[in-house]
């Protein structure tokens, strides 16, 4: 096999690695095998179909380019119907293609930490998603992660490459089963986003009380691309701590993360977003509305600017409902001259005046304060496809009910 | 009809309104003057029902309930609709919904044309209020007021902030909101039109401007939260450009203010 064993010889000196965030979590205790099976996501209970249209994915793959489903351990459906874009099972591009390894662990490191380590050295499978040079995705293409073992530690390599020209985009969504409870999930992304192509990368997370989630990704922005990266997670969990890593790497290259996120209580949320500015006229934006009603969200921004004539913004703006704790970390860091970087972060509570100002309109308290939360998680996103934005609309609005 | 009767408010521990009556009748438009901190907007927010403005004596009449202590929500649903000086800005709102909102179930309400008739269209998908000029602040609350449709229209300074151009509009469209525009083909007299009116309108206004767009039944002079008796408003304007509020309202209120000194 390719370079595969200099990764797992890495890999093994990080086993007990600890990661820098989050709490730390004991490996060991959960199962790394479940036995394989094919889905029929059309064949699902109504409850879980329910829970994966929640997640963006749409069953009927009317309004999708291509569809990759993986339950558990193993890959349950892959199919692609635009021209233009390949979806390949990881494991499967790993034994056919010798591109896949110019990609492989290349921005996300193998030892970065336990979850890395775990990854590599119980790899269960992924996708390859790679839109051809000068190919356009009309309908995006969705990726579903599903769990219905109890107990498991799902280990996911995602590869996701935007040729020269290319415009993709992707929603994922990480559902459990309505009947799990406990379970880990550990995914590694990593994004290869070529001259003048344009990704976006929608995440939708829909996971169960007792789930730990740890996201390791990584991006990198050739000149004149665009990566579009946004977060949804609106349902409990018991922790998630993810900071993907972007390098910008050519001339006029850009970068916009969003992120929005409900806070129920017991969960804990520690999501950032790390942009390195390394080329003239970069240009990167990090944006994040969260609300806590009682779970702890830390909601950390790390710009780096390393090139003049680069712009950075990032704004995180907090809510606390009901209890919790809301902790916004923005940082900035500027290495040379000529650099314009700001941040800006507020954590506070709903103003009284924006509720009787609608209350003047006829609206009673309970709806005046609904339609002030809808409006402050209603975050414009320059780029996404208005299909997109329903989706994430549609998490919005489905969660608004039990934020209130 | 709007009747209030003795009224008493406090704000922030502070008396801020005393023993003020007011009465709008149906088809009325009033307007109230006085200068900067007299109580004007206090006593507009205190009708719309802003609970920081606390009633301590006397109670507020709107067609034949008593709205002393109603929620502003309810309020609004028996026909109250105001026009705010500086309201908030609420992020992710779009203008678009909020209009919307402002029709409730009333489904007949087109927001584009609506929009269209005070120049604000192109506003209708950005945050309600979100960097708007003092104008276009104005237009959108007119916008609003406009899918409302209350019976009762408390207008805070409608024309401050406004340019000529845009005041023009903004006259027009508040004489329409009262049912004072004229249709002077209609097979009904002016004369019928005009006792025909319902809506009832309470204007602040410092410069009157508004007065060469709507006709005021009547008007009052607000001072250091004490009314003055009710006049004709063109009266109460020459007479506070002349002699300035302290002596108009001295003048106006006359026998009344002899006794206190």
């Amino acid at each position: 096999m390719h370079n595969r064993e200099q990764f797992r010889e890495k890999a093994l000196k990080a086993i007990d690695k600890k990661a820098a965030f989050g709490e730390d979590i004991d490996l060991r205790s959960f199962e790394k095998w479940a036995e394989p099976e094919n889905l029929d996501i059309c064949a699902l209970p109504e409850i879980e179909r329910e829970l994966l249209a929640m997640a963006g994915i749409d069953v009927t793959e009317k309004e999708r380019g291509g569809t990759f489903i993986q339950k558990n351990t193993s890959v349950a459906h892959c199919s692609v119907k635009q021209e233009g874009i390949e979806v390949i099972p990881l494991k499967q591009a790993l034994e056919r293609y010798d591109w896949i390894w110019d990609y492989y662990w290349k921005v996300v490191q193998v030892d970065a930490d336990k979850y890395t380590a775990s990854a590599e050295l119980d790899l269960h499978d992924g996708y390859v998603i790679r839109a051809l040079p000068g190919s356009k995705t009309i309908y995006p293409i969705q990726a579903c992660m599903f769990m219905d073992r109890e107990n498991l530690q799902q280990n996911v390599h995602n590869i996701i490459i935007a040729e020269e020209d290319s415009e993709l985009h992707v929603i994922t969504g990480c559902v459990t089963s309505h009947r799990m409870k406990r379970g880990i999930h550990v995914g590694i992304s990593e994004f290869f986003v070529k001259k003048k192509a344009k990704l976006s990368f929608t995440m939708i997370h829909n996971w169960a009380e007792e789930m730990h989630v740890r996201p390791r990704s990584g991006a990198i922005v050739e000149e004149g691309g665009l990566f579009l990266n946004n977060y949804v997670c609106m349902k409990p969990v018991q922790s998630i701590q993810m900071y993907p890593t972007t390098h910008l790497m050519g001339a006029g290259a850009i970068a916009r993360f969003y992120s929005i996120i409900v806070g129920s209580p017991g969960s804990v949320y520690d999501v950032g977003g790390r942009i390195f500015l390394n080329a003239p006229g970069n240009r990167a934006e990090i944006v994040s509305r969260a609300i806590t009603n009682g779970g702890t969200i830390i909601a950390r921004g790390h710009l780096i600017g390393k090139s003049p004539e680069i712009k950075a913004h990032l704004e995180c703006r907090g809510l606390i409902l009901n209890g919790g704790i809301m902790n916004a970390i923005p940082e900035l860091e500027g290495h040379i001259d000529g650099v314009e970087m700001s941040h800006e972060a507020a954590v506070g509570k709903i103003a009284q005046e924006e509720i009787f100002y609608l209350m003047a309109r006829g609206l009673n308290e309970e709806d005046a304060t609904s339609t002030i939360v809808r409006g402050f998680l209603n975050v414009d996103i320059p780029g996404l496809p208005p299909q997109l934005k329903a989706e994430i609309d549609k998490a919005i609005e489905e969660s608004n009910k039990d934020v209130m | 009809m709007l009747l209030i009767e003795d009224l008493q408010v406090e704000l922030a521990g502070k008396i801020i309104l005393r023993h003020i009556d007011m009465e709008i009748k149906p088809g009325e438009t009033h307007v109230l003057f006085g200068p900067n901190g007299s109580g004007k907007t206090s006593l507009l927010m205190t009708i719309m029902g802003y609970p920081q403005y606390r009633v301590l004596a006397g109670r507020i009449m709107f067609k034949g309930v008593d709205i002393t202590h109603l929620p502003i929500n309810e309020r609004a649903k028996l026909g109250i609709g105001m026009s705010f000086q500086r309201p908030p800005t609420i992020r992710g709102l779009k203008t678009r919904q909020m209009v919307s909102i402002c029709a409730g179930e009333r489904k007949d309400v087109d927001v584009e044309a609506l929009a269209r008739a005070v120049n604000f269209y192109d506003f209708l998908d950005r945050d309600v209020n979100d960097g708007f000029s003092g104008g276009e602040i104005k237009r959108c609350e007119l916008l609003q007021l406009m899918a409302q449709d209350p019976d009762l229209f408390l207008f805070d300074e409608p024309e401050s902030g406004v340019d000529l151009e845009n005041m023009e509009l903004i006259g027009r469209t508040i004489a329409k909101l009262l049912g004072q525009s004229i249709t002077p083909k209609s097979e009904k007299s002016l004369i019928q039109q005009k006792r025909e009116r319902t809506k009832m309108g309470l204007i602040i206004t410092h410069t009157g401007h508004i007065l060469d767009y709507v006709s005021a039944t009547k008007g009052q002079v607000l001072f250091e939260g004490v009314m003055s008796c009710v006049e004709n408003p063109r009266e109460i304007l020459r007479c506070i450009r002349e002699v300035g509020y302290e002596e108009c309202v001295r003048c106006i209120i006359g026998n009344n203010s002899e006794k206190k000194h």
